[in-house]
């Protein structure tokens, strides 16, 4: 059977048990459909939040920015893990004791203020729109390649998905079909991994392959690690492990400052927040968290040897090779615009080394070069280097590369399109909840009945997957960059005003929103200052994405010092902190709404 | 602690029963505080210490075919990260119930 057959058997079949887990989860309260009625076990949370947290960045992307970064891939490997153990100690645990539906619920009771409450619902709004913008034209990218369908059509087909069964089963339907999409996606990333291991080093596990030798080719016998530096130095690029030095090398304060900003970040998210309302208890939050980074880490540790296969592989198959003999998936994956290669010397070989091969975004020609190659209209740059190669296709070939048969190719589509859309529903349930429950229900009409507020849920779903499906066929052209903007805010707002609010009783309101505006206020500026409005980054040259760890700074001197100007907060606030810290009773505050 | 517990429930005369739990009350933050700033430090270095300030010197040596701060870098502080999780919440599961606060 062919790839697209295979493709469209496999993607069918997930789709067809995400739709049947929809309909068996289809709730009739509001409980149910913003926290999934609270009885979510440990374990299923875990593989929920697993599959809510890596997107399709997590399985298409990062192992191909870890395969350029080398060493620095670091900064999203553990700031995109290390979140969890802030998550676990300093949130989680009195998040689920407080047990409300939302996290501008929790800032809005906690800071006894509908300003402290409508600036954390904005920012909810904010970090979830830009997030879920970059899911859905992931679905979209992931259906034109695998099925060669249009990237619109995929995006209205995954919009309609999504729509189904976040609509229906509000959060219990998203946990459940998240559950199944974390075994889609977990297996399709761990096959070809495996596969690809056991092909360069012969070990079956990635995570011990990585420091294992090469088993044949001209390195064979080096440790893997120690060939990707001598290539990687050869080539003009800086050592693979070393960090810091070499040509296009971040410092150690800006590596600092990313992994910093991107574990304060994940902690600070809503949809990862709120998926710990969902356990019946203190103590499963707490093990819930543990499974969440247990499965995470699952995919997160083997992640870095794809990147190093990947790596090894490409330059391996590529470099030096006449054009005319370059592997088949090579000429394949040309026609994505995924990869291409410029003849800059005219001797027919591909050459790669350091720095960008042309400039500008790709654009073919649509002429044939004298080799058979296909043309580019981009102008060439003066370095020797003459390969263009995208991030994602170290994931997306690697079945190809490693000779797999065309099913797990298909499972890789489906993987990916698992992980689109697990985490568009996350974010898609946050954006709704935001505005019917904190923005609705709790500021503008508390008499809501039960009935109105579900169906306001259910028609803010519908809102938020059109909003979100409209970037998605539009994207803006800085979606990409809003990443660093959705971790910039969410760790300079959220996390320290959180954080005080539980350990320091003291933390006042008028300290908080001085807080959150001044973080924000700061990340904001320096992000749109550096990104869009092409200044150098003046603080200390710490790139945008990490400046984020600078905001949350200055969201905790700034709440400290206000607080200690104004009064503290009234007796029933100081005794709702104190009644977070202890886990009794988390069921019984559940059960009163 | 078990006596403190039942006196929660019983409360035999108002305040004294209130001062009891409050002071018991704090010993157990103090515990769970305690436990935080531990896990804490552990993981600042393993994550930032070894992983980033002194990954060059570490990279020197090497196990199997591993340099060590490249392996904490990008695999260790993450096996790190799950263990300090799975170890807060047997911790605090012992604790809870130790102050009798479980559910």
């Amino acid at each position: 059977m062919s790839i697209m057959t295979w493709t469209y058997i496999i993607v069918g079949l997930s789709f067809s048990l995400y739709l049947s887990i929809a309909w068996m989860s289809r709730v009739k309260d509001t409980k149910g459909f913003y926290v999934a009625g609270g009885n979510v076990p440990p374990l299923a949370n875990g593989m929920a939040t697993g599959a809510d947290w890596m997107s399709a960045a997590s399985f298409i992307s990062m192992s191909g920015l870890i395969s350029f970064l080398g060493y620095a891939g670091c900064m999203y490997l553990m700031g995109w893990t290390g979140g969890y153990v802030l998550l676990a100690l300093l949130l989680a645990p009195y998040l689920r004791k407080f047990g409300k539906f939302t996290v501008p619920d929790f800032v809005g009771d906690r800071y006894y203020s509908k300003t402290a409450r409508t600036v954390a619902l904005i920012c909810a709004i904010f970090v979830s729109l830009t997030y879920v913008a970059g899911q859905m034209r992931g679905v979209g990218i992931v259906f034109s390649r695998f099925l060669e369908v249009d990237v619109n059509t995929g995006v209205y087909i995954g919009m309609a998905i999504v729509f189904f069964y976040a609509a229906l089963g509000g959060m219990k339907g998203i946990t459940w079909t998240q559950v199944a999409q974390y075994g889609v996606l977990i297996f399709a990333f761990l096959v070809p991994a495996v596969a690809i291991s056991l092909k360069i080093t012969g070990n079956p596990i990635p995570q011990l392959g990585l420091g294992g030798t090469i088993v044949e080719g001209k390195y064979a016998g080096q440790f893997l690690l120690t060939a990707l530096d001598n290539i990687g130095t050869d080539l003009g690029f800086a050592a693979y492990t070393t960090g810091f030095t070499g040509p296009g090398a971040k410092s150690m304060l800006d590596v600092l400052a990313i992994t910093m900003c991107l574990m304060v970040g994940t902690a600070g998210l809503p949809h990862v927040i709120v998926r710990f309302y969902t356990v019946p208890s203190v103590r499963a939050a707490r093990l819930s968290a543990f499974y969440a980074l247990l499965f995470i880490s699952i995919l997160y540790t083997t992640a870095p040897a794809v990147a190093a296969f990947a790596r090894y592989n490409m330059i391996d198959s590529l470099n030096g090779v006449a054009y005319t003999q370059a592997p088949t998936w090579f000429t394949n994956w040309q026609k994505t615009g995924l990869i291409a290669w410029v003849d800059k010397n005219g001797d027919g070989v591909i050459n790669y080394s350091y720095g960008p091969a042309f400039t500008g975004k790709l654009a073919f020609s649509g002429q044939t070069g004298q080799y058979g190659q296909p043309l580019i209209k981009n102008e060439p740059t003066t370095n020797k280097n003459e390969l263009y190669v995208d991030n994602d296709i170290m994931v997306l070939a690697n079945p190809e590369i490693a000779k797999l048969p065309a099913w797990v190719v298909a499972l890789v589509a489906a993987g990916g399109l698992a992980a689109a859309l697990s985490t568009a529903s996350g974010l898609l349930l946050v954006i709704s909840s935001s505005i019917s429950h904190d923005l609705y229900f709790r500021i503008i009409n508390p008499q809501a009945s039960e009935k109105t507020q579900l169906l306001l849920g259910r028609i803010m779903i519908g809102v938020a997957v059109c909003v979100a499906g409209y970037f998605g066929i539009n994207p803006p052209g800085f979606v990409a960059q809003v990443v660093a903007l959705a971790f910039g805010l969410a760790s300079s707002s959220f996390f320290p005003i959180i954080v005080l609010g539980i350990f320091w009783k003291r933390t006042s309101r008028e300290g908080a929103i001085a807080g959150m505006i001044a973080g924000m206020g700061f990340t904001l500026l320096y992000i749109i200052q550096t990104k869009f409005m092409g200044m150098a980054p003046w603080f200390l040259g710490i790139s945008p994405e990490g400046i984020g760890s600078v905001g949350m700074v200055i969201n905790f001197i700034a709440t400290v010092a206000v607080t200690m100007m104004t009064p503290p907060p009234p007796a029933h606030i100081q005794d709702l902190v104190e009644n977070v810290r202890v886990p009794r009773g988390a069921g019984q505050a559940a059960a009163a709404h | 602690m078990a006596t403190n517990g039942h006196m929660q429930h019983a409360a035999p005369s108002g305040d004294t029963a209130k001062a009891d739990n409050d002071a018991k009350m704090r010993r157990y933050w103090q515990r769970n505080l305690r436990y935080m700033v531990v896990l804490l430090s552990i993981w600042f270095v393993a994550g930032y210490v070894l992983s980033i300030f002194f990954v060059n010197q570490l990279n020197a040596i090497h196990f199997g075919g591993f340099p060590l701060g490249f392996w904490f870098a990008q695999q260790g502080s993450m096996y790190v990260f799950v263990v300090l999780i799975l170890a807060y919440f047997l911790l605090m599961d012992r604790l809870d119930k130790e102050f009798d606060v479980h559910e």
